[in-house]
């Protein structure tokens, strides 16, 4: 149990995550620090596949590598001018922002560690998982969020859908030219 | 050894036959397209090297070595080395799931799903392809990004456009052979048709032809290769390189086709399976490499036919027809299936809205076409982003045909 290959595959993923995370935030070069967020995604979508979240894994390399992060260095590439690339990371609130993500991280590691939620290691929520979706993850997934029947989260859903329409539209108004 | 040892090893080894063959194929593939579109223009194509010209990537090959790679004085380096790199990385892991074959009939064993003629079996088997090309436009945006060079950068954001819009259509496209298969597995899509006993293009003509268009924009061929327009870019994203570094985008936008066409293969046209025939050793194999060898000569077949569409042609059809086409495919199936009917209703709505959507652009064609010579005269009917300074105030609509004529009659007076 100690170290089989889920817990090694789990480091792995953690290194390269926070060391991404911070190669976003540090990184002088705006473009590369995009580039980062991509291999930031990427990272969190192995997580999920070690939590046999199989679909979210797959969700999240779709949407936020393959769709937001480019969208991100689109405008990156569009606004300023993309053929000089540097530009500092560190303004004025440098210490103010560290402070934050101080209290942030002490507040999350104390809600991991006093949860009742909380699991012991990655594999037994996996076994979790697996317990809960007898493997098929999408049709599980799928019943939650629509099932008219069962207990089921669409009207959540439904009011998600309809603010995410309002801000395409409103996007769509505030863009267009007259 | 224990599953995870057989797991492994048989991934390892099936992969580098994957990658081995992909690399093949690629290789041919090139030598294929130069004398299919030889044919197509009455030429004759490679031909010296070897009966056939067999030899010729191999020539290529050697040549592509030589040749020097310049590396631009004003490109971010470490970027422009990469960027190849993961173009062609992206293209061969997005093909790791494609199924050439069934599962192995010795059973259920490790050692026998070890040995499956698919690299992995995933549950979420079609999302991972997408999932995995929707990151092809990386290779794409950092070449032009990093090669230091505006036609680049421009050809890389053009690329970069095309490619997020097409993908929505893409994934909408193939939702009704997914409800028809009720599963993501692509070995599962697969066993569903045989066990139905129908092809999904069957049921799915509308799906069909839309996934065809867009998986064509994904991959960035000719009708739709914006991104490398040489008469407005230069070469585009590719203008900077040089080389192997070159072919290696060469590479990926081959391997890319080959991972499309098996793509349409494995959900509209029931993969390897055969019926009966399917225990003979090899022939479901070879069944399945005709039919994604129709698809490859279609690719070629449609760049030695039709002419590059323009940007804004590019962008209204993507937004302004295959989307829409996709949603409304999409819940034509969503009814039929929630209600139960037998495939070939949706089938026959599919044709329709074709026959009907086919009908449209005719009559609009048409209509434009007469009206611009009538109203022209001596003025030649320029397309709406033509414009001549001689006839002054520019069309303010947007539509094609009316626009035509505004100018055409502009100009009369």
């Amino acid at each position: 149990m100690s170290l089989n290959i889920a817990t090694v595959a789990f480091y792995v993923i953690a290194i390269v995550l926070v060391g991404s995370s911070l190669a976003v935030v540090m990184l002088r070069n705006i473009v590369h620090a995009a580039l980062f967020l991509a291999v930031v995604f990427g990272a969190a979508a192995g997580v999920y596949v070690l939590l046999n979240a199989e679909f979210i894994a797959i969700v999240q390399v779709l949407i936020y590598a393959g769709a937001v992060t480019i969208l991100v260095l689109f405008a990156i590439m569009l606004t300023q001018n993309a053929m000089s690339r540097t530009s500092s990371p560190f303004s004025g609130q440098a210490w103010l922002a560290a402070i934050i993500s101080v209290a942030l991280a002490a507040g999350l590691i104390f809600t991991v560690g006093s949860s009742q939620m909380a699991l012991a290691s990655p594999n037994a929520s996996a076994n979790l998982a697996n317990a809960i979706n007898g493997g098929g993850t999408v049709a599980r997934i799928g019943q939650l969020l629509y099932s008219p029947f069962d207990y089921s989260y669409v009207l959540p859903f439904e009011i998600a859908s309809v603010v995410l329409l309002v801000a395409i539209i409103g996007a769509i108004v505030i863009g267009r030219e007259e | 050894m224990s599953d995870l040892a057989w797991f492994l090893v048989g991934a390892l080894v099936k992969s580098i036959i994957a990658i081995v063959a992909l690399l093949t194929a690629f290789a041919y593939m090139t030598l294929i397209e130069r004398r299919v579109i030889a044919r197509f223009q009455r030429r004759v194509g490679p031909n010296r090297a070897g009966p056939f010209g067999v030899f010729q990537p191999v020539a290529d090959a050697l040549k592509m070595a030589f040749k020097e790679e310049i590396l631009p004085t004003r490109a971010s380096r470490l970027v422009f080395l990469i960027a190849p790199a993961i173009s062609v990385v992206v293209a061969l892991t997005a093909f790791a799931v494609v199924p050439l074959g069934g599962p192995t009939a010795w059973g259920n064993s490790s050692i026998a799903r070890a040995w499956a003629p698919y690299v992995a079996d995933l549950n979420v088997g079609v999302l991972y392809i997408f999932a995995i090309a929707s990151l092809a436009v990386y290779g794409i945006v950092l070449a032009g990004w990093s090669s230091g060079n505006h036609y680049s950068l421009l050809g890389a954001l053009r690329s970069a456009a095309q490619m997020v819009s097409y993908e929505v259509s893409i994934t909408l496209a193939i939702a009704g052979v997914l409800m028809f298969a009720g599963t993501l597995n692509m070995v599962g899509i697969v066993q569903a048709q045989a066990h139905q006993g129908i092809w999904f293009i069957l049921a799915q003509p509308l799906g069909f032809l839309l996934y065809g268009i867009a998986a064509v924009a994904e991959v960035n061929r000719a009708p739709f290769d914006l991104p490398e327009a040489e008469q407005e870019l230069v070469a585009g994203y590719l203008t900077e390189f040089s080389g192997l570094r070159w072919s290696l985008f060469q590479m990926a936008e081959y391997i890319n086709m080959i991972t499309a066409s098996s793509v349409v293969v494995t959900l509209f046209f029931g993969g390897w399976t055969l019926g009966s025939l399917d225990g003979v050793f090899g022939l479901p194999f070879i069944w399945y490499f005709i039919k994604v060898a129709v698809f490859l000569f279609i690719f070629i077949w449609l760049r030695a036919t039709l002419p590059r569409i323009r940007y804004d042609q590019l962008m209204r059809f993507g937004w302004q027809v295959l989307l829409p086409l996709s949603v409304l495919n999409a819940l034509v199936t969503a009814a039929v299936v929630a209600y139960g009917l037998p495939w070939w209703v949706s089938g026959a709505i599919g044709l329709a809205i074709l026959l009907i959507v086919a009908g449209a652009f005719y009559a609009t064609a048409r209509r434009s076409q007469p009206k611009a010579k009538r109203g022209a005269g001596q003025v030649m009917a320029a397309p709406t982003s033509v414009r001549l300074v001689a006839d002054a105030p520019l069309p303010r609509s947007v539509d094609e045909s009316q626009t035509t004529s505004v100018s055409a009659s502009a100009g009369v007076k």
